[in-house]
């Protein structure tokens, strides 16, 4: 049976507007001769959950010839969608798991972009799912797939992104009316015309294949003959860039000396499968975080850019930035004489002296000059780093680490390999790095306590996701049970 | 204010005779309120009928102008007994609400109604919240209709049939005086269509005429003897009358071919539903012209058993659809066929699936099975689209909105709970019951609106901890003010309960309540809960702003060790922020255009310092705290990010703070249209930063350089 309606599904995320968009179509099938319903769920769904609206459309005419309004549907029906717009990538996903878009009839639109669910978000790691996979059926799931990033699409034209998914209505031919129409539609619903115009247009663009994403300019990287360039071309092809971005990081960080540590180490790793993972860890590791590195980056020019394009100021547009510090009595002392710092903090007496000062967080406003210099005060004290209770302590972590790797990288390279990745746990500030730390030197000593076990790799393995899995470490605890 | 405004659409309430209405299906329904001539007109917000209440709120000058009262109710309780006005007079009145719930809170009410009868038409207008979208226990309106005798409609859901249910529903309720309940599935509320409206009516006998001229009759009220009377009434009066009335009306339909060796029975409103699974297996066309017999049960409650037995009586088997548990319909029917004798096969729930929704998709396979089973020659078109392997796509539970004053609040516990252990927390309905999904995954029972505290009020007894309870402003003047705090009080409870003053019935949409701060012209508003809570005799009450959260986490830490003993109050204030920006934005646009000097918070993370462990979000939960790239070539982890929603709470940094997470938030103020001082600061800061910065960035290239790096 030949059928003269059109079916629409839309799925949006609460406040994504697709309440507007629906509307809109309804707008353009009315004003177009066609007779149209819509409908969707307005409920707690609204609150950050998946939204879905069905707008049908159906021949005017064809309705006063028979005398008799057509039956239109609720809800999406599965295998009876002819367009489904979904603004975002997930959202497309979750539409074809619904049976919304079928590849007899479905036209596809749909934004490339993500906005992470919590489940995602709260992860301790990375729990992002993959992209490509969607992608990939995606394509086989619709008779005519139009996929592109709409979100860049909004910030360019500073709009919505129901009005880029409009304009990717009217670019991908759809639907028997014309640009123009779609066009009237806008103006006449009166709000936001110019910027919803705007958004349509590149929507109508991207749909039609006019403009494509912007290939990558590559990266010109000029060739630079010095000392420590040769070092580090000596090294195993695979591991030259992550050692480059090490040797950048720590000169950076502290000097060219300390750069040559790290080279001067990384030679030591004679086994040349962990290089890659060692060179990256090591100069994570290195480069620890302290409140000195802290204070240098927050007080760049190059952050102050940074702001400004990520808060899209105007341009020439003053503001004013408060940053939230809090440090706490141990971070203190890490910045202190090795020496020094161990007896300031096992002291109760500066314990009791000092602890208040370091009990509150603090705010401190580094586009003023006070402020600015104060943290500049703090940067400068990059001199005293390697005296410092926190390098000691990191170093002689790193030194009995480095132990490890060596003693296992010939013998046993895949527990080599595994010992390398725990570095990754330790991350951070205060309690995290706490966290982290604490995960990690349980994993070492569990390694020199069960030498013998032939298990022993995957259980490394094991311990350093469990430490990943939840921040209470009861996975952790579960599993240091299960394996010991 | 609610989430939504309707002024401009409620002009459309003032169209004539023969003129189109085009529009929403709650604004069909008010507009046929009007037509039918209603006095009166309360109910409770809720969705899926939240957009009704908020339709007729913004209607009430032009309801006021026909001389029709519409009033806001306390509770689903005091909107069902409004319709008492319609038992001495001939008033015709309206209330509606979110069901089953606020027809469980109603019954009381709805029984003393439906024993006593009525002379006006009473109409239960009722917003069925069963299947997708639904944030409540999957249960059935129609037990209710049942048990107090009052009569169920459900019609097709397209606004022809509903505005028309309105009408006759009222004539039914009137020709039968028994309530009428008009149930309205969530997509029928929601459903943008048309129809042809006719002229509004003023009621002829008024409120006022009643209230000067009152009428009592004491057969009408439910105490012995006319208790028993009614049960009489009920049975032998007003039933036949209801079903001559249903009858006579043609209120249920015969569609489709008078003849057939199957036939189908369908609840109304899931009419279109069954019409698109006919056509997809090639048995209707667009317009619903099925080659089936078809009889629609427009009438869900009572059943006309002559209809019935005259559509079974030449079939062979007959396939009943109908929705939800248990299965009334199908019961009645077995029994009606079994009393008659008549020997045609009912099938229903056998074929179809029993539980959940029913959908477009669930029908048609129920139809296959039914037709495969009993009239396997007739063709049915069974392409099945191509199957394609399941993408992983995440979960997206309901969670807090960006900037809600709620989310300091469970951080706050969060803190506490990280101090002196678990404790038990007892729950009740609103934006703030989302504190059980992921982020922060708190909260051991619900036990219904404004019921928080009474659903912890068994754990009365001195134990090394105590337990909180968490009420929101809504259910507290719902009904939480007496069954949580007065029951506390009296019952010498020594617990904490915290309720959230967010000056708006957020959950259902942000309508106003008796402690909104804004003030309203047809409402009474401003009244403080801590006087309300230390009215019933709480004298531990503090009052904490969410947003300040060391002061929310020490309030909380004291209230649950202290050692005084009795009932514990906090009130959590922070006004809902999805209505503050509805507010604000327009009023910040305004003086941006006016040139008044402005500024505009919003929060940064610093991707370099952020440690890619994610524990602000896991504390926070806030859409716009979201992720993106590392930007570091050594790290994989994603970084934490604040996308452009943000609105400048500030809640981020305070966790920060109070968790001592990292030194990588900040607060950025964007200042517009700056004074003169302005400017010359920042030229004074701009210029002696911009050297210093220029210096540390040249011995910065220095070291790079002599390293051998540049």
């Amino acid at each position: 049976m030949t059928k003269s309606r059109i079916s629409i599904a839309i799925a949006a995320l609460g406040g994504q507007g697709g309440g507007v968009l629906s509307n809109w179509i309804v707008d353009l099938g009315q004003a177009n001769g066609y007779i149209a319903q819509y409908t969707a769920i307005a409920g707690v769904a609204q609150r950050t959950g998946t939204t879905i609206y069905c707008v049908e459309l159906f021949p005017k005419k064809l309705a006063q010839e028979e005398g008799k309004d057509p039956v239109l549907a609720l809800m999406p029906v599965v295998g009876d969608v002819d367009i489904c717009l979904a603004a975002e990538l997930m959202e497309a996903g979750r539409a074809v798991n619904r049976g919304m878009v079928t590849p007899d009839k479905t036209t596809l639109i749909a934004s490339d972009h993500r906005v992470y669910a919590i489940s995602e978000k709260q992860d301790m790691a990375d729990g992002r799912l993959k992209s490509e996979d969607v992608r990939t059926i995606l394509k086989k799931a619709a008779k005519k797939l139009v996929l592109f990033d709409m979100d860049d699409a909004v910030l360019r034209s500073s709009s919505v992104i129901s009005s880029v998914l409009f304009g990717a209505l009217a670019g991908s031919d759809a639907m028997p009316f014309t640009r123009q129409m779609f066009e009237e539609t806008i103006k006449n619903s009166g709000r936001a015309v110019e910027a919803n115009l705007m958004g349509f247009a590149l929507g109508y663009q991207y749909a039609k294949g006019d403009i494509s994403k912007p290939a990558p300019v590559p990266c010109a990287s000029k060739k630079i003959s010095s000392p420590i360039m040769s070092r580090i071309e000596k090294l195993p092809e695979q591991s030259q860039a992550l050692a480059t971005y090490g040797v950048h990081r720590l000169v950076d960080y502290q000097n060219a000396k300390y750069a040559s540590l790290y080279l001067d180490r990384l030679e030591e790793i004679t086994n040349l499968d962990i290089l890659p993972e060692v060179a990256r860890q090591l100069a994570l590791w290195m480069g620890f975080d302290d409140i000195i590195r802290v204070a240098d980056l927050k007080t760049r020019a190059e952050r102050a850019q940074n702001i400004i394009s990520e808060v899209r100021a105007e341009p020439s547009q003053i503001w004013q930035v408060e940053d939230y510090f809090h440090p706490r009595f141990e971070e203190f002392t890490d910045i202190l004489p090795a020496a020094l710092g161990r007896s300031v903090l096992n002291s109760s007496i500066c314990k009791k002296m000092f602890a208040p000062l370091f009990s509150k967080g603090r705010i401190i406003k580094t586009r003023t000059i006070c402020g600015y210099l104060m943290l500049r005060f703090i940067a400068s004290m990059r001199f005293l780093r390697l005296k410092s209770l926190r390098y000691h302590n990191e170093n002689k972590n790193i030194i009995a680490w480095f132990d490890q790797l060596k003693k296992n990288m010939i013998e046993r390279p895949d527990l080599a390999l595994e010992i390398a990745k725990c570095p990754r746990l330790i991350k951070g500030y205060g309690e995290t790095h706490g966290r982290g730390l604490y995960h990690y030197l349980t994993i070492m000593v569990f390694v020199d306590q069960h030498q013998d076990d032939a298990m022993l790799t995957s259980k490394v393995a094991g311990l350093r996701e469990a430490a990943l899995m939840n921040a209470d470490g009861i996975e952790f605890k579960a599993r240091l049970r299960e394996y010991s | 204010m609610a989430e939504r405004s309707f002024k401009k659409e409620v002009e459309k309430l003032k169209l004539g005779r023969g003129e189109e209405f085009y529009g929403e299906g709650i604004l069909a329904v008010t507009k046929a309120l009007l037509q039918a001539g209603v006095s009166y007109v309360g109910g409770y917000q809720g969705a899926p009928i939240s957009h009704l209440m908020d339709v007729l709120s913004d209607a009430e000058e032009i309801m006021a102008d026909l001389n029709v009262h519409f009033e806001t109710s306390a509770s689903e309780a005091t909107a069902a007994a409004m319709l008492a006005a319609s038992v001495n007079y001939p008033l015709r009145g309206a209330v509606t609400w979110k069901s089953t719930v606020g027809t469980n809170v109603a019954s009381d009410a709805l029984a003393n109604v439906s024993s006593g009868g009525v002379i006006g038409g009473a109409l239960v207008i009722i917003g069925e919240d069963y299947g997708e979208g639904s944030s409540i226990m999957q249960e059935r309106s129609h037990a209710f209709a049942m048990k107090s005798q009052m009569w169920l409609l459900d019609p097709r859901p397209n606004l022809t049939s509903i505005v028309d249910a309105v009408e006759t529903g009222f004539e039914l309720s009137e020709a039968s005086h028994t309530p009428v309940m008009l149930e309205l599935r969530i997509r029928a509320c929601h459903v943008y269509g048309h129809f042809t409206a006719k002229d509004n009516k003023r009621p002829e006998f008024t409120l006022q005429d009643a209230m000067e001229n009152p009428k009592r009759d004491p057969s009408r009220i439910v105490l012995p003897p006319s208790n028993y009377l009614h049960e009489y009434e009920k049975l032998n009066d007003r039933l036949p009358a209801a079903i001559d009335f249903i009858k006579s009306r043609k209120i249920n339909e015969y569609l489709g071919p008078d003849q057939g060796d199957i036939g189908l029975i369908v609840q109304g409103g899931l009419y279109n539903s069954l019409i698109r699974a006919l056509e997809l297996l090639g048995l209707s066309n667009e317009f619903g012209d099925v080659s089936v017999p078809l009889y629609v049960l427009n009438v869900a409650y009572p059943l006309v058993g002559d209809e019935i037995l005259d559509f079974m009586a030449d079939k062979k088997a007959v396939l009943l659809i109908e929705e939800g548990h248990p299965n009334y319909i199908e019961q009645e029917l077995n029994m009606i066929l079994r009393q008659a004798n008549c020997q045609t096969s009912l099938n229903g729930k056998d074929m179809i699936t029993d539980i959940g929704e029913y959908t477009s998709d669930v029908i048609k396979k129920g139809l296959v099975k039914f037709i495969e089973t009993h009239q396997p020659s007739l063709a049915i078109d069974q392409t099945l689209p191509q199957t394609l392997p399941t993408i992983n796509v995440p979960e997206r539970p309901a969670g807090f909105c960006t900037g809600c004053p709620e989310r300091p609040m469970f951080t706050a516990i969060q803190l506490v709970e990280k101090q002196i252990g678990a404790f038990h927390i007892s729950c009740d309905i609103g934006c703030h019951l989302f504190s059980i999904l992921p982020p922060f995954n708190l909260g051991n029972t619900t036990m219904g609106y404004g019921l928080g505290w009474a659903g912890a009020s068994a754990f009365n007894k001195r134990a090394a901890q105590r337990t909180l309870s968490i009420m929101g402003d809504g259910g507290f003047w719902h009904n939480g003010l007496t069954s949580g705090v007065g029951n506390a009080v009296y019952n010498q409870n020594d617990n904490v309960l915290m309720i959230v003053d967010n000056n708006y019935s957020a959950a259902t949409g942000g309508q106003n309540l008796l402690s909104s701060a804004q003030k309203h012209q047809n409402r009474s508003t401003g009244h403080n809960i801590a006087d309300a809570v230390k009215g019933v005799g709480v004298t531990w009450v503090k009052t904490v702003r969410t947003y300040d959260l060391l002061q929310m986490h020490s309030t909380l830490l004291d209230a649950m060790t202290t050692k005084t003993r009795g009932p514990k109050v906090i009130i959590a204030q922070g006004e809902c922020q999805l209505n503050r920006q509805r507010r604000l934005k327009p009023e910040f646009n305004k003086q941006l255009k006016d040139l008044k000097r402005l500024e505009r918070d919003r929060f940064y993370v610093d991707s370099e310092t952020c440690t890619g462990d994610h524990a602000c979000i896991r504390m926070s939960g806030c859409p716009s705290l979201t992720l993106k790239e590392n930007p570091d070539p050594l790290k994989s982890d994603p970084v934490a990010y604040v996308d452009n929603s943000c609105v400048g709470c500030g809640h981020c940094g305070e966790v920060a703070h109070a968790a001592v997470l990292c030194p990588s938030f900040s607060k950025v103020s964007l200042i517009y249209n700056p004074t003169l001082w302005d400017r010359l600061k920042d030229n004074i800061r701009s210029s002696l930063i911009g050297f210093l910065q220029n210096k540390a960035e040249n011995r910065r290239a220095r070291r790079l350089k002599n390293a051998g790096l540049l």
